[in-house]
């Protein structure tokens, strides 16, 4: 495994790719998007951006999970939390983030939160503790869908439910391509998340709305031969679709992954954080799933009071990269990744985070 | 003792100061433990005369699991303690021991982790002189708290502290980083660990065999909590500069590697428990890298990285690939990421 993984991480490779890359400068700025926080993860752990003329901008677009997730999908789970019969399974980085408060400010008041890396884990959990009610707060793109959807149709215990907030990537690509002043020339799209749906949405999205996009895996050669195919795209001026990850990437996808996300969920508008509400773009579960439903099964709905942003934070506009992080008027001072008060300011790898680690001082 | 089906275990009677606690500390303790100041049990233990000014420092170890490949909770409070002192400048003279039982815990664990204590002492020629043990209701504590305290004597000539560092000093590390927070990691979230241990152990030897070499640090640590990024980070701003590290140069085994690739974790934020890292003046670097690869304890040893005028970060990494990865003192534990 590891073997295999050493020629995508070869230094020499990578340094010729990005001399090809270099060598095919249209003389003028090109800005590239990313919409996967795997992605922007691996940009900050190989050093990937230093490598990069200054001609090419990568830029995070709506892709890390947490960081759009609705700040009153986020105060559901903190209330579910807080009820005493429940237990609330989730992904460790959606833990931080700040809402009216956060999982991480309830679990120390004595909530019961877990830290799972996924549904099976969370039904696990489940199947250990009969006498408890867990609910699996199931966030994130169609990679952890594809695995709520699996959970559920494996007829886990009467004791387990989910608090869905799933979101799809292309409706979101979608919308954004429709905001002024925020499409950018190309999309690096996520690996992960389209070695489950395959590629038939964006070659969709593709036909309606011409831009350059190519699938990129995580280790440094991947990123860079995705990169060089969107430069390559938009130096041609014939956008495609490209897939630079065909290890792992199929035409069709993952047909079983993709069936059961069928059979668990159907499309439905959904809020984004900071962004607002983009048709069919969240995942809902089916009648048939429905008593699966923690916010129907508790007798909770959405606080409506809930704001979705902090005054002042401009977290929204980040993800859209319409705006640098240094730009909002809370950056380093209001909020810093001690005291975070947007979303994207949490992870590591979160924009602003990213951005507050590289200041100058 | 009493009986609980066919195992031992601590009842609230260990806790009352008669009896049951006598016997417990007869029974599991002292026969790994035994020296003239602890067998006596008294309140306080005398420590011989010494010269010069001390030095202490006090721990609390709540490790879970707390039996792992390499180590326990009970090597790592000994190990733990005396690695402080170390890192501070000082040798060890004497350790204090407090445990804090949950009410069900296994007496036979308890003797495992009494032997392992007593075999740690030994190995860094010091006694835990004095010792309490108390007991808390089932529920009211996760099994085993151990809390302990060290003295030691100073050296004439402590590390100079980050205020004397200077740019070109170079960052050296005993071994390969990570090793015990990633074994921990590996079985709190159910991966088979495979060959990787913990590298709880001590660090004095290679203190001693450091200034053996007649290297004078700026500063040492014990990369514990936080790992080496965590140290460093805090260094360099006590200190005012950047401490750059060289990917390929921080010694990392690709066991902990995958690990982290799996979990999502950083291994420059896992916790070391047995190696050091030292600055040390420019030019040094090799000759502490040389004077800790002669002991078994400092296998790997490597000059990590060097102190550079401060830049954006505290600690600069320089990745493989010729770009910058910066890190700053973590904000909360390392949470896994999700995708």
């Amino acid at each position: 495994m590891r073997d295999d993984l050493a020629v995508f991480r070869d230094v020499g490779r990578v340094h010729a790719l990005a001399e090809a890359i270099a060598r095919l400068d249209p003389g003028r700025p090109v800005r590239l998007m990313h919409v996967c926080g795997t992605h922007e993860n691996a940009l900050c752990q190989f050093g990937l951006r230093d490598l990069l003329p200054a001609w090419l901008g990568l830029v995070a677009g709506p892709g890390c999970p947490v960081c759009v997730c609705p700040a009153s999908d986020l105060d559901l789970a903190a209330r579910l939390a807080m009820d005493p019969r429940v237990v609330l399974a989730t992904f460790g980085d959606v833990v931080r983030v700040p809402a009216r408060t956060s999982l991480a400010a309830v679990r120390a008041r004595g909530a019961d939160v877990r830290i799972v890396y996924g549904a099976s884990d969370a039904v696990a959990l489940a199947r250990a503790l009969p006498a408890r009610e867990v609910v699996f707060f199931a966030v994130g793109f169609e990679t952890t869908a594809c695995t709520t959807a699996a959970a559920l149709q494996a007829d886990p215990p009467a004791n387990f439910s989910v608090l869905c907030s799933h979101r799809l990537v292309p409706p979101a690509l979608d919308a954004l391509l429709g905001l002024p002043g925020v499409a950018p020339e190309g999309f690096l799209l996520p690996g992960h998340v389209i070695t489950v749906t395959g590629l038939s949405a964006y070659r969709d999205l593709a036909s309606r709305r011409p831009i350059a996009m190519a699938v990129g895996g995580f280790e440094p050669v991947d990123l860079l031969l995705a990169l060089k195919d969107l430069v390559e795209q938009v130096a041609d001026g014939r956008p495609r679709v490209g897939n630079d990850y065909p290890r792992a990437v199929r035409d069709g996808g993952n047909p079983a992954a993709i069936a059961a996300i069928a059979q668990v969920f159907e499309a439905r508008d959904a809020a984004w954080r900071g962004i607002g509400t983009i048709p069919a773009s969240g995942l809902g579960l089916r009648a048939a799933f429905a008593g699966r439903d923690a916010a129907a099964r508790f007798g909770l709905v959405p606080d409506p009071e809930v704001p979705d942003t902090t005054p002042g934070c401009r977290c929204g506009d980040v993800l859209l990269g319409r705006l640098e992080p240094e730009a909002c008027p809370l950056f380093g001072s209001g909020c810093t990744p001690d005291v975070p008060v947007g979303p994207c300011m949490v992870a590591f790898e979160g924009t602003c985070a990213a951005r507050y680690r590289h200041r100058r001082l | 003792m009493s009986r609980d089906g066919d195992s031992e275990v601590i009842t609230l009677g260990h806790g009352s100061g008669g009896r049951l606690t006598n016997d417990l500390i007869r029974q599991v303790f002292l026969p790994h433990l035994s020296n003239p100041s602890l067998d006596v049990l008294g309140d306080a233990a005398w420590l011989p005369r010494v010269e010069g000014r001390l030095a202490m420092t006090t721990d609390g170890f709540v490790v879970s699991p707390r039996e792992f490949p390499g180590g326990d909770i009970g090597c790592l409070a000994i190990y733990g303690t005396v690695n402080d002192l170390a890192v501070g400048g000082a040798v060890p003279l004497a350790l204090s021991a407090a445990f804090v039982l949950e009410e069900g815990l296994s007496i036979a664990e308890l003797r495992r982790v009494a032997a392992s204590m007593g075999a740690a002492a030994l190995r860094c020629d010091v006694e835990v002189v004095t010792g309490d043990t108390k007991v808390v209701e089932r529920g009211h504590g996760d099994g085993l708290y151990i809390v302990t305290a060290g003295v030691g004597r100073l050296r004439s000539e402590p590390p100079t502290g980050p205020s004397t560092v200077c740019l070109g000093d170079e960052v050296v590390v005993s071994g390969p980083v990570g090793d015990h927070g990633a074994i921990i990691a590996a079985l709190r979230n159910g991966l088979d660990p495979g060959a990787l241990t913990s590298d709880c152990g001590p660090v004095l030897p290679l203190v001693d065999a450091l200034y053996g070499a007649g290297i004078r640090p700026r500063f040492l640590r014990d990369p514990t909590r936080g790992g080496l990024a965590t140290v460093l980070a805090e260094f360099a701003k006590e200190a005012g500069v950047t401490v750059e590290l060289r990917e390929a140069d921080v010694p990392v085994r690709d066991e902990v590697r995958a690990v982290c690739d799996l979990l999502g974790l950083d291994p420059l934020f896992l916790a070391c428990e047995g190696r050091v890292v030292a600055v040390v003046p420019g030019g040094q670097g090799d000759a502490a890298v040389a004077a800790f690869a002669v002991l078994p304890e400092g296998r790997g040893a490597a000059v990590a990285g060097r102190i550079v005028p401060r830049e954006a970060g505290p600690v600069a990494l320089a990745t493989r690939y010729g770009g910058r990865r910066l890190y700053d003192t973590p904000t909360s534990e390392p949470l896994p990421r999700i995708c």
